[in-house]
């Protein structure tokens, strides 16, 4: 017990000492937060569209009102012709265009299906796609405000869960994921290597340390920090941009540190393979962040992706651990509900950690 | 009793052979020195002794123990300094001394006695960081950190290499009252001048053992005479002198060149022949033999 204090103390001190690794600890997730949240974001205001009105009628232009009032548009070009539209879109001066057919009025008034038209800029697909969707939304509203029969349909939609389509509550989720990930495996590699690379591990190994003390010393430090961490940006998400903790905050803790030792394992993993920090570094950036990033459904939805991708997606613990923890924030399940993710998760990371057991050097070969 | 018995021991890297059948007894409380240039095994051995690599070939065991099989008992009888300065730069002088007697579940007061003569000396900096020390003062901590839990055998990988003269009088000083607490010693140096501080040496060459003896029986089995001969001409005198065909051998040793003359030489000649090859005022004096001497030698044979 009191060597592995002596570990830990050790590990601390390394970890004070270093003012690269505290800004990686503590600089790099308060920055990861405040960009996804402030910065990429799908939300929109006041994007710039054009209205074709070739009916030019009291209805269609209340229509271009009731789109330019929303705020979530502008008009900025006013279309006489069907190039004025195409100039517009190439000079980049706006993202959609309204045209409105010249019987547009006549076919509103009679009762006759009028049709518009939108027409978005596919070359950044995924903006198009919203703003194709908020526009419907908003001519669909404009259709049901007018019309005033008594057995009128309306399809109204509520996005349970996250009313407002808020991306921030998707990406706090995902930024705990890439942190803990990039903290707990990278880190703990990195120190690893750095005791093979100056050669300290000799000094370890030729000592009556048993291996899992070593391992044990080195990563117990970084459980706590990142476990502060986790805490951290959840709290930075609460109180900064209003996500939910609608699930049990001990439930929640408990979630992150399986994955913080799911993600230490595969640290440890990687650096019984690995001889320098630099290569350390490089395997655990390609190997466990992009992965994490890419393949977890948390910038890209899984469903919609290739069949091995998909395939590869199902051993990447980051996936489960991001399902697991929208589950128990946003929805306000409890572990029981999630089983199968938690289950999954506690399997790869046993699986992880026995690796590292096997692939742990005795000697120097 | 033997202490470290190595039989026969053969290891590559790839293609690189490290060592080719070595074999040695190290006697217990005895200071063993293992001299030879960069590259010809020494680390490799020192490896293998202290259980970090295992033998391709051959057998050795420390303290009765196999470094292969008994890796674990080993582990905790020996102390090892390895070449490379490696302890935590980053940690203190103390932290680092602490750290190294509680790995080994021991105590620095618990040792004290052990490692006082040389901590003494870096004691007033022991709140300064080990990577801001100078190398003298590196090697005591290192030392320091493989004596604190009270070894049976220290293994030092060329503790002396990059320390001033004076560090390293000290050090064999040091090593010197450490064999009286018992302690066996094996130490491996590229310096020649150290060997006659060993009670014993191999002199090693590319993975091969040219000679265990004592640093006297080594001088002593010099059989040949040795010439000194001493000339402000060196490079040439060096040249001339490698073409006489009486001349065995001749090298550079510091300010004078080192020459073994074959059976019917004498300094007369070699003086006339120098002096008809346009060196006059060389000086030729006959010298006793040093161990690189030897090791040129044996090294040529």
């Amino acid at each position: 017990m009191k060597t592995l204090w002596a570990f830990v103390l050790k590990e601390i001190y390394h970890i004070l000492r270093d003012r690269r690794t505290l800004f990686i600890l503590f600089g790099m997730p308060a920055a990861q937060v405040l960009i996804f949240g402030f910065a990429v974001t799908n939300e929109f205001k006041g994007a710039s569209f054009a209205i074709y009105d070739q009916s030019n009628d009291p209805v269609s232009i209340a229509l271009g009102r009731h789109m330019s009032g929303s705020g979530h548009f502008k008009q900025t070009v006013v279309a006489h012709r069907t190039e004025d539209i195409h100039q517009a879109f190439q000079s980049g001066k706006i993202k959609m265009a309204l045209v409105i057919p010249p019987d547009f009025g006549d076919r509103y008034r009679s009762g006759n299906r009028p049709e518009v038209q939108v027409i978005a800029d596919g070359s950044d697909p995924n903006t198009a796609t919203t703003l194709v969707n908020y526009a419907s939304m908003m001519i669909a509203q404009f259709k049901a405000q007018r019309v005033n029969q008594p057995f009128h349909i309306e399809v109204a939609t509520r996005m349970v869960y996250n009313p407002e389509l808020k991306s921030v509550f998707m990406f706090v989720p995902g930024v705990i994921t890439l942190v803990l990930m990039l903290i707990s495996a990278l880190m703990t590699s990195l120190t690893l290597a750095k005791e093979k690379e100056t050669g300290t591990m000799e000094l370890l190994l030729v000592s009556p340390l048993h291996p899992m003390m070593i391992i044990v010393g080195k990563v117990l430090p970084y459980v706590l920090l990142s476990l502060i961490n986790a805490v951290l940006i959840i709290a930075m998400g609460v109180y900064i941009f209003d996500v939910p903790i609608k699930g049990s905050l001990i439930a929640l803790l408990g979630l992150n540190t399986l994955f913080i030792i799911t993600a230490l394992s595969l640290g440890i993993l990687i650096s019984t393979r690995t001889q320098t920090q630099q290569s350390a570094m490089l395997i655990s950036l390609l190997s466990l962040m992009m992965p994490s990033m890419l393949l977890s459904g948390f910038v890209f939805p899984i469903e919609s992706m290739p069949w091995l991708l998909q395939m590869i997606s199902t051993v990447i613990p980051a996936k489960y651990f991001i399902i697991s923890l929208k589950a128990i924030m946003l929805k306000g399940v409890g572990l029981i509900v999630v089983w199968r993710e938690v289950s999954v998760l506690a399997i790869l990371t046993f699986v992880f950690l026995l690796a590292s057991w096997k692939n742990f050097k005795l000697r120097l070969e | 009793m033997t202490t470290i018995d190595v039989r026969d021991v053969y290891k590559n890297y790839g293609k690189t052979r490290a060592l080719e059948g070595i074999s040695l007894r190290v006697e217990e409380g005895e200071i063993f020195g293992l001299i030879g240039p960069d590259g010809a095994g020494k680390t490799t051995l020192f490896r293998i002794l202290t259980t970090l690599l295992t033998p391709d070939k051959g057998s050795a065991t420390v303290l009765g123990y196999d470094v292969v099989k008994d890796f674990k008992a080993i582990r905790k009888l020996v102390g090892y300094m390895p070449g490379r300065f490696s302890l935590y730069q980053d940690l203190t002088v103390l932290e680092n001394l602490q750290f190294f007697a509680q790995v080994f579940g021991s105590t620095i007061e618990e040792n004290y006695y052990l490692i006082k003569d040389i901590y003494q000396q870096i004691e007033p900096f022991k709140h300064r960081r080990a990577g801001q020390l100078s190398g003298g003062m590196k090697q005591k901590l290192a030392l320091s950190c493989a004596l604190i839990h009270k070894p049976r055998i220290l293994f030092l990988d060329e503790p002396t290499t990059g320390v001033d003269a004076v560090s390293r009088k000290e050090f064999w000083d040091m090593l010197h009252r450490l064999r009286k607490e018992g302690i066996t010693i094996l130490v491996s140096t590229p310096y020649m001048d150290e060997a006659g501080k060993c009670d014993r040496i191999a002199l090693i060459q590319k993975g091969r053992l040219l000679a265990i003896d004592t640093p006297a029986g080594i001088v002593n089995a010099f059989e040949k005479p040795l010439w000194a001969v001493q000339t402000d001409q060196m490079h040439l005198v060096l040249q001339a002198l490698r073409r006489h065909a009486n001349v065995a051998s001749v090298f550079p040793f510091g300010d004078v060149l080192h020459l073994t003359p074959k059976s019917d030489f004498t300094t007369g000649e070699l003086s006339n022949y120098l002096l008809n090859s346009g060196f006059p005022g060389v000086d030729i004096s006959l010298i006793p033999a040093t161990i690189e001497d030897c090791f040129m030698e044996l090294m040529a044979e």
